[in-house]
């Protein structure tokens, strides 16, 4: 800067209070640009890692929540269809009138030459079983049919055409947005006479979603019990000994999820090494043999092996950081054993037990190998039926609610978890 | 039961090895040289490799590579699909599967006639396949069955030995527990059956209510015995264990068991019921590509080339004219007939499984079924 410019900004400079740079820009601007400046250089500098993961991770997840609302394919595959029901009163008696079924057949012979016809059959039968044979037996027919009363021909080719709720089902399904996966995911439907919850026979995710959690935190309590004094351990023996016991936590942690899951098959089954073992000491008899795998108490033995590391690492990283003259002074100060370590020491590894909770917690809950291979029938979590209508059923808005509900679900508990314990208060060391 | 008429007649005249003619391959215009094909990976897919690509590769050179996704190829392909970016050329699907896929447009419909083999003697592929095209998007391959085996030692029993499906419901007589397949699909039908609903009838039966309700009780009486499997390689294991006497599964997986590894199995063949397995393309492959795998189609489901897979494992081949080809095991040097689905002694009783049936019921049952098996 040459002193010319310097002289021009100064001898320019008004006198109004404000402090400034030397040329002439008031200061506060000026640290707020390069401020502004800073900020822009940080954010240049995680933007690969930003743009990584808003792409691979965070675009995906919200395109297939989204799918638990979006409906397009109605209107899409037959938009002639859904303008002609548009008058059509779904409470009447009557079906729709012979401009709606010479639309339908106008929409259908364009899907049947794209041949997408079936895909909206597949979408429909969700709602209403059957949709999909409807849609399948019609695109074969709607090719011969003649022009003039449509009514009649596409009832002659199926009798379900003549049927109110096929038309019902169409019409409340025509809407770009549709609540109906959302109410599926929690056992409700939306009949002609309004909401309400499905048949008992036919409810399942409200008990799963109950037990997912129920079980989760049996899980995540077991790892506390088995691992808090593990951890202890480690945390105060000396270096060489609990190096060694650490080996032993990390080892089955390193080693593969299948070939756990497996062994504990193999141990729990019923012909298995531990009932053979029982048989063999004569504390149960043959014929009695207990059963304790392909049920809860599998799913619940094996995740919380599986998922003790977890506990055990923030845990003893939380402890390994106590000092050990604060349970001394309370002896010292007469406290017995069991009251220093309750009032002095415990209070001290919360913040290692809430950092260990919440990581078995939120794994378990969605956990989906591990149940699928141990759990039987009374052992299954959520993500299992999750996993069934993504790569089986190809019910994916059904799959994409439930999801949304298993998020909301670990969000919500996340909440209360920092109300009452305050998420300041985790430490992972 | 014209299906079965089929089935039956095609393996009549099973166990003589005919004459392997070797065909010359037709040139294949603007094809791609590498093909990558999805199967079942284990025993199943190494039959199709002996069988399909590796003498197809030593006639043209191409490469294969293979993908062992068919378990979730449905959900795979449809995530392709959208993705615009399908990298698979050949998919080997079951026949509820291809329906699906076909119904989802995610599968190529075939023109049968134009773009299968004849059989040797001139039959048009649509006539030889015959029933067993059970969509236009589907290139059959094998029938196999869904069939039961129990224990051949369970001192229990007192020397009897099941000949029945029922036998799976019987507590009394054949106490234990037993490995039924954690889905709907064919334990309705069984327990149905069992229940003293006519076989005709079991569909007309199950499309009501009071059907569901039925089969649901009747497997109710056998609930607390069931492990369920989901995974077709768990029951021969339980057997194996001891864990259970009584287990459903692919008739292939037991003939393994039995006379690979020799476990002390027995079939029990009654109500058996028979499934498709075959190929499907892809919709919206690349032309290059897409002839390359339609000229490997062609080949790869000839009469001779589905006789040859039947050498590797105990699956009957899907063609009428393939039948009179199979011969003996590669390796084991067993006759195969006698271990096929299809063979007349073990197809005296079957049950034809209704695909289009379970295309439009199978969420329906399959929530009620869920919900049963939580409670």
């Amino acid at each position: 800067m040459s002193s010319t410019t310097t002289d021009t900004s100064s001898n320019a400079m008004p006198d109004d209070g404000v402090v400034r740079a030397a040329d002439g820009t008031p200061l506060k601007k000026r640290l707020a640009r390069a401020l502004r400046r800073e900020k822009l250089r940080s954010l240049m500098l995680i933007a690969p890692l930003l743009i990584f993961i808003v792409l691979t991770f965070i675009a995906p997840i919200a395109d297939m929540l989204f799918r638990s609302v979006e409906n397009n394919i109605v209107e899409d595959t037959i938009p002639l269809t859904v303008e002609a029901l548009a008058d059509w009163d779904p409470a009447s008696d009557e079906l729709p009138g012979e401009p709606v079924f010479a639309a339908l057949h106008a929409d259908l012979l364009i899907a049947v030459e794209e041949r997408i016809h079936t895909r909206l059959g597949s979408r429909l039968n969700y709602e209403s079983s059957g949709m999909s044979g409807l849609f399948r037996k019609t695109g074969r027919r709607v090719k011969r049919m003649d022009e003039g009363d449509y009514t009649a021909q596409f009832i002659e080719a199926d009798e379900d055409w003549g049927d109110l709720e096929t038309w019902r089902v169409i019409k409340r399904f025509s809407p770009p947005y549709t609540p109906g996966y959302f109410l599926n995911a929690v056992d409700a439907e939306q009949t002609s006479e309004g909401l309400q919850l499905k048949p008992e026979n036919e409810r399942i995710y409200l008990t799963l979603f109950n037990r997912t959690i129920v079980m989760s935190l049996a899980i995540t309590v077991s790892c506390l019990l088995l691992g808090f004094p593990i951890a202890y351990l480690l945390a105060h023996l000396p270096l060489r000994t609990s190096n060694m016991l650490m080996i032993l936590v990390l080892l089955p942690f390193w080693t593969s999820l299948l070939v756990r899951t497996s062994a504990w098959k193999v141990l729990l089954q019923q012909q298995g090494v531990i009932n053979d073992f029982l048989v063999w000491i004569g504390l149960i008899d043959d014929t009695n043999r207990l059963v304790m795998i392909n049920n809860q108490t599998g799913t619940i033995i094996a995740m919380t092996h599986i998922l003790l590391p977890f506990m055990i690492l923030p845990l003893f990283s939380v402890m390994k950081t106590i000092a050990p003259y604060y349970v001394r002074a309370a002896k010292s100060l007469g406290a017995n054993d069991w009251t220093a370590f309750w009032r002095v020491y415990f209070p001290q590894t919360i913040p290692g037990i809430g950092a260990g909770a919440i990581l078995v917690f939120i794994l378990s809950i969605g956990y989906y190998i591990t149940p699928e291979l141990v759990g039987g029938t009374s052992g299954i979590f959520i993500s299992n039926r999750i996993a069934y209508h993504i790569s089986s059923s190809l019910n994916w808005g059904l799959a994409a609610a439930l999801g949304t509900i298993l998020l909301g679900l670990v969000l919500l508990l996340f909440y209360v978890y920092d109300k009452i314990v305050g998420i300041d208060n985790v430490k992972l060391g | 039961m014209k299906l079965k008429m089929l089935l039956l007649a095609s393996v009549a005249s099973v166990g003589f090895t005919g004459p392997v003619v070797s065909q010359d391959l037709e040139p294949c215009e603007n094809c791609a040289d590498e093909m990558t094909l999805v199967s079942w990976g284990g025993a199943y897919q190494a039959s199709q490799v002996k069988a399909y690509s590796e003498p197809y590769a030593e006639m043209t050179g191409v490469t294969f590579v293979w993908d062992e996704s068919s378990n979730e190829a449905v959900a795979k392909l449809r995530a392709m699909n959208e993705a615009g970016n399908v990298t698979w050329d050949l998919v080997d699907v079951v026949a509820s599967d291809a329906i699906r896929l076909c119904d989802e447009g995610l599968a190529r419909p075939m023109d049968v006639d134009a773009e299968l083999a004849d059989a040797p003697d001139g039959t048009p592929a649509s006539d030889d396949f015959g029933d067993l095209l059970v969509s236009e998007c589907f290139i059959p391959q094998i029938v196999y069955s869904t069939t039961a085996a129990y224990r051949a030692d369970v001192e229990e029993w007192g020397g009897k030995e099941p000949e029945d499906i029922c036998a799976m419901f019987d507590m009394e007589t054949f106490p234990g527990k037993r490995s039924l397949e954690k889905r709907p699909i064919n334990n309705m039908e069984w327990a149905l059956l069992c229940d003293g609903v006519a076989k005709e009838d079991v569909y007309d039966v199950l499309e009501t209510d009071e059907g569901v309700a039925q089969a649901l009780a009747k497997l109710d009486t056998i609930k607390d015995q069931v492990v369920w499997w989901s995974a077709a390689a768990e029951p021969p294991q339980l057997l194996a264990d001891g864990e259970v006497v009584l287990a459903s599964s692919y008739n292939g997986r037991f003939f393994s068991a039995i006379e690979e590894q020799g476990q002390p199995f027995k079939m029990l063949w009654d109500a058996q019921v028979f499934d498709l397995d075959g190929w499907i393309i892809p919709e919206g492959l690349p032309e290059d590509r897409l002839n390359r795998v339609l000229h490997f189609v062609k080949f790869a489901t000839d009469t001779q080339r589905l006789a040859d897979q039947a050498k590797y494992i105990s699956y009957g081949p899907a063609r009428l004219s393939s039948a009179p080809l199979v011969g003996k095991h590669a390796e084991l040097g067993i006759d195969m007939a006698p271990h096929m689905p299809t063979d007349p002694e073990n197809a005296k009783n079957t049950f034809l499984y209704n695909y289009e049936w379970w295309a439009d019921n199978r969420d329906d049952l399959d929530a009620k079924f869920q919900a049963w098996l939580a409670q």
